[in-house]
């Protein structure tokens, strides 16, 4: 492998338009694959920030069962179920694009991102519609 | 404008100002309302905005047909070739410099940190051993043109957002002739460029947003090119893996 270049071969200083970080999630002008791109960093900012949250909640186990039980009443509710219909679909195109990603990036299909993004859309709506019946019909239920 | 276009209206186009050299948080955009008609160009509401209304403004232009490359800027955040790019049907248009460059003046951007990077992946497709001697390029003429679909226009670098955000990523342009060089090597050794672009800076940098192939004019598809690119240094890398020649 070659070794890295480390110096920058466009200037970092002086007038230009870079768009930088923050470009990332500049959706004006983008077409079909550069949205793909801003969804799949939303949605993996989302997973990290549930994460964190799952473990934060989970601590509230260590509060005894009564904060538990508390917790679990909150989380019936068809607001909270909502939420949980937002995760799934977000885990489901998250993982989807990787799938996408990884066979595009390498190579294996690398003309075929447009197709394998429908693809991923189709499969993410279908089992997220799916996954949303199923979860509000367990809280109906009980 | 003073001449009569067909079916005209009046389209407000905001425009990008700044000078090299001026202080970074001295961007501003001046207005100017332009008659155009269903084939006026971006390139033709600029051309006469110069003429008519303000000679200070500054932009590149050379063949307009799409073939030099030289007009590209953007068109309410979309890149494109402003003399192939028709006025919007919207009250105002935005037109700015193509970005990741450094401006020079208002919409021209300085192509030389562009064109470094494509040295780097060797400018592969005309190459001495191409050349028949008695096709010699005549005299006061150092370089023959280079055939290809690249025109070498800068937008798939101001598209792509990786490019924005690190500096040091080779690029979609050179990274696509680099690939041109691996997939076509004429009896050349591809190695070494392959070497080259198989780089955290290089192939593997890019992040798939696409947006290079989806805003070059010419169709190079240089999102494809990069993600070749990356089959064939994995391929050999693997290769390398598996060698028991001591080459890992």
């Amino acid at each position: 492998m070659a070794s890295p270049t480390v110096e920058p071969r466009r200037p970092t200083t002086g007038p230009a338009h870079r768009r930088g970080l923050v470009g990332w999630f500049d959706p004006r002008g983008r077409r079909l694959g550069g949205l793909a791109f801003i969804l799949n960093r939303l949605t993996g900012l989302g997973l990290v920030l549930y994460l964190y949250l799952h473990l934060m909640i989970l601590s509230m186990l260590i509060q005894g069962p009564n904060a538990w039980d508390d917790f679990v009443d909150i989380a019936l509710s068809p607001p909270f179920l909502a939420l949980d219909v937002v995760l799934l679909t977000g885990m489901l195109f998250h993982g989807l694009n990787g799938i996408r990603v990884g066979l595009v990036g390498l190579g294996v299909v690398p003309n075929r991102q447009k197709a394998l993004l429908v693809a991923a859309l189709v499969i993410a709506a279908l089992v997220a519609f799916v996954g949303a019946l199923r979860i509000f019909a367990g809280e109906q239920g009980g | 404008m003073t001449e009569t276009v067909t079916n005209a209206r009046t389209t407000r186009l905001v425009v990008s100002r700044r000078k090299e050299g001026d202080d970074p948080g001295a961007l501003r955009y001046d207005t100017f309302d332009v008659a155009v008609g269903p084939s006026t160009t971006i390139l033709d509401a600029l051309v006469a905005i110069r003429r008519e209304l303000d000679p200070t403004l500054t932009f590149r232009h050379s063949c307009f047909h799409a073939s030099c490359g030289t007009c590209g800027m953007r068109v309410d955040g979309r890149e494109g070739l402003a003399c192939v790019t028709p006025v919007p049907t919207r009250d105002e248009v935005t037109v700015e410099p193509l970005g990741n460059l450094p401006v020079v003046s208002d919409l021209v951007v300085d192509m030389n940190v562009f064109y470094d990077e494509f040295d780097e992946a060797g400018r592969p497709l005309v190459r001495a051993d191409d050349l028949i001697p008695e096709c010699a390029p005549a005299e006061g003429i150092d370089q023959v043109e280079r055939y290809e679909d690249c025109i070498e226009c800068g937008i798939c670098l101001s598209a792509c957002p990786v490019a924005g955000s690190d500096p040091r990523y080779v690029g979609p342009a050179a990274l696509a002739a680099a690939w041109r060089l691996i997939d076509e090597p004429r009896g050349r050794d591809p190695g070494p460029v392959l070497s080259l672009m198989d780089d955290e800076q290089g192939a593997w940098r890019c992040h798939l947003a696409w947006e290079c192939s989806e805003a070059c004019p010419s169709g190079v598809d240089p999102a494809a090119a990069i993600m070749r690119l990356r089959g064939a240094a994995a391929a050999a890398r693997v290769r390398r893996l598996f060698s028991f020649g001591g080459n890992r």
